[in-house]
């Protein structure tokens, strides 16, 4: 346990799946809660609940695993400025001649323009996981409103959006994004927007499904009472309720994201003037890596895609397992 | 033999009931027929929100759609004038989104820019190759998820489990353009001991005939449906294996198993099928990332199916192509889900009554 606020009488938790942050107005579990208002105790609970969070995350491994993976990948990009500098995507002052093996010089080889991949691989981390963490979070927060309102108003309102929401869902995602991109000019805002706005409907559903769960119980009916208006209900008792699904929900959202950056930059709709991943997977193509067999021009990006992809997957999972113990994810 | 989810109108009998349960039977029947209408009500909205949206979003684009047909090549103002005609481009709006939905509705989905030849015309000309591709590839992946989605749940968490899970985590994870791409170095170009075993692209060497050149498309055929395969087949193997642990704590199966019946029986017999109901939704429901599979495979592979048709029409863009395939991926993935909810309340009686 990492919180010393946990006094020695309280009783260990009876479930271990219970959500985070239970509604405000419970009276305090333990009778030496610190004193100074509901602000304070609020924030005690907020902790405790984060640490039994934690106490259970980390007996998944597979979700250890997914954590150290993207602290790597996390620090290889933010420290991408020192390490490799920006010049490396510059084609003029190239070091090496073009397409050369791997060697001591250059580890992973260099491209059809002499720049060092590796340096490459190591500067594109920075829009991939940067495109992928927008998107998902634009994706997210399009779902969760959607979700929140559609579950809080019924009638015509949430019938529209539903209608709409699963329209989206059988929607081939990919799709769609591609012809946003078409139609749009070249630039990352335009790939974060098409990845974004086709990908939300399966969060819609879940949150809509979470918020008319919480809807159902008693304190909301007391807040109502209390004189608590649509505003107050929705943010203040649905939304943290639902919170801990929206985090699963965009770490599993990012992994998706990544991939579909890397797709649409391989099918060419990404930055021209950026390094991506995808990007480098479409260069590696048009110079003619698969029929020379250069495959370790190929391979290191395409790695790089898939533990990015793989590490948000296996963090999103434990999330959803310590959250709702009956999905039956192994550990 | 037991059968654990017979319709309760086959077990009571056929003498003493008998009136009652036609009338039981008859009221299924129209409560079924509404569901159908129901869906296919809903399909045809959907469908047409499909039509719909393939006009507007393509006429968002910003710049001429002429400048693409003629592709940078200087042009007289006649003859823009004339290309425009041609395409109908010279009407107002709303007048060619009439025009197109009522084209669209006799199958007319307009004139390809660069091929100067129907967009129907190459649609179905392609249309055979690119369901050859996905329908072998969806039979394999859907049936190597069920089988390994059905063994991994049944034996949770045992080393067998945890590497089902892992590898289909992992392949999952992994772009399937990439893959083909590695998979084409490997096996065809050929590296180190390996020779170059299956061609690098296409669909036939050409010059075969009678089963000489059945052999030879399935010869090209294998790369791309193994791609296709382990890239798609993880998802279907997680969805089975957390239905089928959603029904391993229920009642019925340890009174199945206090009946003494072996353990694949209760797994083949009583689990499985339950299981079932929700992963065939899921799988009809996951069809729309199956496109994308097939969009990426076919482009990687010069497959001459749909998908390597997008990408040559996106590449110019060449609108009306691109619009017209829009139109038949979105409309693919609605057919197949309102078929499956079709199915869905034949399979379980508790749906759709």
């Amino acid at each position: 346990m990492t919180t010393d606020a946990t006094p020695p009488s309280t009783p260990p938790s009876p479930s271990p799946g219970i959500p985070p942050s239970p509604p405000p107005g419970t009276p305090p579990a333990s009778p030496r809660a610190p004193k100074g208002g509901p602000r304070a105790l609020a924030l005690q609970r907020r902790r405790h609940s984060a640490a039994r969070f934690w106490k259970q995350y980390r007996t998944h491994r597979a979700g250890l695993l997914g954590l150290a993976a993207l602290a790597f990948f996390a620090l290889a990009a933010l420290t991408a400025p020192l390490t490799v500098g920006s010049d490396v995507a510059g084609v003029t002052s190239a070091p090496g001649r073009p397409l050369e093996s791997p060697s001591g010089e250059f580890p992973l080889g260099t491209d059809q323009f002499g720049r060092d991949l590796l340096g490459l691989v190591v500067w594109g981390s920075r829009v991939s996981l940067l495109v992928g963490l927008l998107a998902a979070v634009l994706s997210v927060a399009i779902g969760a409103l959607v979700g929140i309102t559609a579950g809080h108003f019924r009638g015509a309102y949430a019938t529209v959006m539903m209608r709409i929401t699963d329209w989206f869902l059988v929607m081939p995602a990919l799709v769609l994004a591609v012809a946003l991109a078409t139609v749009m000019s070249r630039s990352l805002g335009t790939i974060v927007l098409a990845i974004g706005v086709t990908s939300w409907p399966t969060t819609a559903r879940l949150v809509r499904a979470q918020t008319l769960a919480v809807e159902a119980r008693p304190y909301i009916e007391r807040a109502k009472a209390l004189g608590g208006g649509h505003w107050h209900i929705m943010s203040r008792h649905v939304l943290p309720n639902v919170m801990p699904l929206v985090l699963a929900q965009t770490t599993l959202m990012i992994s998706s994201s990544v991939l579909a950056e890397a797709t649409l930059a391989f099918l060419g709709l990404g930055d021209p003037t950026v390094v991506s991943w995808g990007g480098l997977l479409q260069d590696a193509r048009e110079a003619g890596a698969v029929s020379s067999g250069d495959w370790w021009y190929l391979v290191p990006p395409g790695i790089a895609i898939a533990l990015v992809a793989l590490a948000f997957t296996l963090c999103g999972r434990a999330v959803e397992s310590v959250l709702n113990p009956r999905l039956g994810v192994a550990r | 033999m037991y059968r654990p989810a017979a319709p309760t109108g086959q077990l009571n009998g056929p003498a003493p009931a008998g009136a009652s349960v036609r009338a039981a039977r008859a009221r299924t029947r129209t409560a079924y027929l509404r569901h159908v209408a129901g869906k296919l009500g809903g399909a045809a909205v959907s469908l047409l929100a499909v039509l719909v949206t393939s006009f507007f979003l393509f006429r968002l684009i910003p710049g001429d759609p002429v400048k693409y047909m003629t592709g940078g090549r200087q042009v007289s103002a006649e003859q823009l004038a004339a290309y425009r005609r041609e395409f109908g481009l010279d009407l107002p709006l709303w007048q060619q989104f009439t025009d197109y939905c009522g084209k669209a509705l006799t199958g007319d989905l307009g004139t390809s820019y660069q091929f100067r030849a129907p967009v129907i015309d190459k649609i179905t000309e392609a249309l055979p190759n690119t369901l050859l591709l996905t329908g072998t590839a969806f039979v394999l992946y859907t049936a190597l998820g069920i089988v390994l989605g059905t063994r991994s749940a049944w034996r949770r968490g045992r080393l067998g489990d945890r590497l089902n899970t892992g590898l289909a985590l992992a392949l999952y994870s992994v772009p399937s353009f990439w893959l083909g791409l590695l998979l084409i170095i490997v096996f065809s170009v050929g590296m180190g001991p390996i020779p170059g075993l299956f061609p690098t692209g296409g669909m036939e060497s050409g010059g075969e005939e009678g089963f000489a050149y059945v052999v030879d498309v399935a010869h090209h055929l294998v790369l791309p449906v193994i791609t296709l395969v382990a890239v798609e087949y993880g998802q279907t193997l997680l969805v089975t294996r957390s239905a089928l642990l959603d029904e391993m704590g229920s009642d019925y199966l340890t009174t199945a198993r206090a009946k003494g019946l072996r353990d694949d029986l209760v797994r083949r017999r009583h689990a499985v099928p339950n299981a079932m109901l929700p992963t065939m939704t899921l799988i009809f429901v996951n069809l729309g990332r199956t496109v994308a599979g097939v969009i990426l495979v076919e482009t990687v592979f010069s497959w001459p199916g749909l998908g390597g048709l997008f990408y040559q029409a996106l590449s110019v863009p060449d609108l009306p192509l691109v619009q017209g395939l829009f139109f038949v991926f979105a409309s693919a993935v609605i057919v197949m889900n309102t078929l499956a909810d079709l199915i869905y309340p034949l399979l379980d009686p508790r749906v759709g009554r």
